[in-house]
């Protein structure tokens, strides 16, 4: 299935939740929108759904504009961030509705596909419970059944594991990974968190404020990302922004850091050297052993995360403020002097609108 | 807590209790006795138990009639109050359009008016269209007070539901009278137990309307009571066993709805 916006963007009052955008998912894909909250991804999501109608533009299905038709003449599929299931329902005839209603099929079918459903989920011993009597993870698992039941060409999951505990999370995220890569739906999938879109893979929308900024494959917008808009949504930590020059052979930085770095000819007039560029530098490029060619960055400590494996180290560096990650647990005294290392070719560059110039080079991308 | 306290705080509330069901007893204890009794002595309890005064009432179809036509009407304004309300809630609680909130606040209004305002307009139209003593008419005049009430209660408990329920419902393909009857109207089903009993609350003791619009047909139990004022003097007796069988129903649903009246309350909307 091909769904297509063109020039779609929704208004509510006088305020824009989504300014125009153009939006051609790829099919039979798992597509990740990505952006912080408030960046308009439910708004999205509702429209290419159709429980919205957008104030301006058309909305395609495999070409057929289907903009302003109700939701219940398309055949689309919605997982809620909150747990929705028919409370009234036992948890079997909650699987069972969307097919109940389809009305193809004979019962002992619609039993034999709840069954299968409900094994998939591990949730095949609840089925004779009402959906109040399960535990939350439980509720969302009965949630994302009804949703594959319908088989539906578009599927919509709506930060789906967003209200459930860490634990449960990752192990719910894997065994989505595994049913979208087995199906050949259309799959959306809205999140906050850049690593939920690096696991999940596939395409990646990153939204900022109520626009479509980038998207792409997965991997491929979160090394070359479009913009400083883009790279800052997509990092977690955020990513380290440093004010630069152009200098002979590389970029020069504050506190006589010098980047070895060649920038492309035609992307660099003399009016944008001049006005300087930014480098991004991702938390996860910075190292605390030196390799060779990597340039030094002298600092202070100021604060010290230990993430069960992670150490997340805010410094105060000549170049500026940084966070850096580092793999293992490491132990640093506040304020005491620290040097990092970092590869050139890790970073990017973005000019003074923000637009890329140069990317990391793909050995050791992430 | 000291031990003067508790028994203070027991003795206050057994008074307040014997207070408010004197009256209640008083009733039962004269419905079973004689009008000689009532009138020539004081007793806690019958000395002559007597279930005349029961007998009369069901016998007597002047009696009975006024309980089958207050019944008759009361369940009319139900079902039509809830009929209207349950569409009327659902838009104000799911949608936005031009002065929904002032529509919603007006129609409380509805409430804040005295029955007595309404009596002229009511005997003059009702008058005109003939439904005067009809069992209808009373139904209808008691929507203007039953139906916002219900509206109000309604919203509350619709309200409660996520809306995006509904949409689940849209997205699996239910019909909108579907998905009202079928998943909808049981998740409220505690709602429409509440503003059905706060219906039948205001249609049962209601008396000027109904005494009003009725004379032989229709005429309720309200108003039979006051029949027994006549030249003999008062039918005591009979007139508590009436009054002992008006509020039975009212207790019986009470006893229904006890839960709900309670989360109704939780939700400030009883």
């Amino acid at each position: 299935m091909q769904l297509t916006l063109e020039g779609v963007a929704k208004r509510v009052g006088a305020a824009t939740h989504l300014y125009p955008l153009d939006f051609a998912l790829q099919p039979r894909a798992v597509t990740v929108l990505l952006g912080a909250t408030q960046a308009g991804k439910t708004t999205l999501m509702r429209l290419m759904a159709g429980l919205d109608a957008p104030s301006q533009g058309r909305v395609r299905v495999d070409g057929e504009d289907v903009t302003g038709r109700s939701v219940r003449e398309r055949n689309v599929a919605m997982v809620y961030q909150q747990f929705i299931n028919y409370p009234s329902l036992r948890v079997a005839d909650n699987i069972a509705s969307p097919l109940k209603l389809r009305g193809d099929l004979d019962r002992a079918a619609i039993d034999r596909r709840v069954r299968e459903l409900a094994a998939k989920l591990h949730i095949e011993t609840f089925l004779d419970r009402l959906p109040a009597e399960l535990s939350g993870g439980q509720q969302q698992r009965v949630a994302l059944a009804r949703a594959l039941a319908k088989q539906a060409p578009l599927m919509l999951l709506d930060e789906p594991l967003v209200n459930l505990d860490y634990k449960l999370r990752e192990e719910l995220r894997e065994e989505l990974s595994a049913l979208f890569a087995g199906g050949d739906s259309t799959v959306v999938y809205a999140t906050t968190e850049p690593t939920e879109a690096l696991l999940l893979g596939g395409y990646t929308a990153v939204l900022d404020a109520g626009e479509l900024l980038q998207y792409g494959p997965t991997a491929e917008v979160f090394r070359r990302p479009r913009s400083i808009r883009v790279a800052r949504a997509f990092s977690d930590p955020p990513i380290n922004l440093w004010q630069g020059r152009v200098a002979e052979s590389g970029i020069q930085l504050a506190g006589d850091a010098r980047l070895a770095v060649s920038l492309p000819a035609n992307a660099t007039p003399a009016a944008a050297a001049e006005a300087g560029v930014t480098v991004g530098v991702r938390a996860s490029a910075l190292r605390v052993r030196p390799r060779p060619g990597d340039v030094a960055l002298a600092g202070r400590v100021e604060l010290a995360e230990i993430s069960g494996s992670d150490t997340f180290v805010h410094v105060a560096a000549a170049v500026g403020p940084l966070v850096a990650q580092l793999t293992g647990v490491h132990y640093f005294k506040l304020g005491a002097a620290i040097t990092l290392y970092l590869d050139p070719a890790q970073i990017h560059v973005f000019d003074a609108r923000g637009d890329l110039l140069v990317a990391p080079q793909r050995s050791g991308a992430r | 807590m000291n031990e003067a306290r508790l028994r203070w705080r027991t003795l206050f509330l057994v008074a307040y209790l014997i207070f408010a069901l004197l009256p209640i007893y008083w009733m039962v204890n004269m419905s079973f006795k004689t009008n000689e009794e009532i009138l020539a002595s004081f007793s806690l309890l019958p000395r002559q138990f007597t279930l005349a005064n029961y007998a009369t009432i069901f016998t007597d179809a002047s009696w009975y009639s006024g309980y089958i036509n207050s019944l008759i009407y009361v369940a009319i304004n139900m079902a039509i109050s809830i009929a209207v309300a349950l569409p009327a809630a659902y838009a104000f609680s799911r949608y936005s359009f031009l002065g929904d909130k002032h529509v919603f606040f007006w129609l409380l209004t509805n409430r804040m008016t005295p029955p007595a305002v309404f009596l002229l307009p009511f005997f003059q139209l009702y008058t005109t269209l003939g439904l005067m003593d009809t069992h209808i008419a009373v139904a209808l005049a008691h929507l203007v007070f039953n139906v916002p009430l219900a509206v109000w209660i309604l919203e509350g408990f619709m309200s409660g539901i996520p809306r995006e329920i509904d949409e689940t419902a849209y997205i699996d393909g239910y019909s909108f009278p579907r998905f009202f009857f079928t998943i909808f109207l049981p998740l409220i089903k505690s709602g429409v137990g509440v503003a059905a009993f706060f219906c039948f609350m205001f249609s049962w003791v209601e008396l000027l309307l109904a005494r009003t619009l009725t004379s032989v047909d229709a005429k309720p139990i309200v108003s039979v009571m006051t029949r027994t004022v006549s030249a003999s003097g008062m039918d005591w007796a009979v007139l508590a066993a009436a009054g002992t069988l008006t509020i039975l129903p009212g207790a019986v649903v009470i006893w229904f709805v006890r839960h709900y009246i309670a989360k109704g309350f939780a939700m400030g909307r009883v």
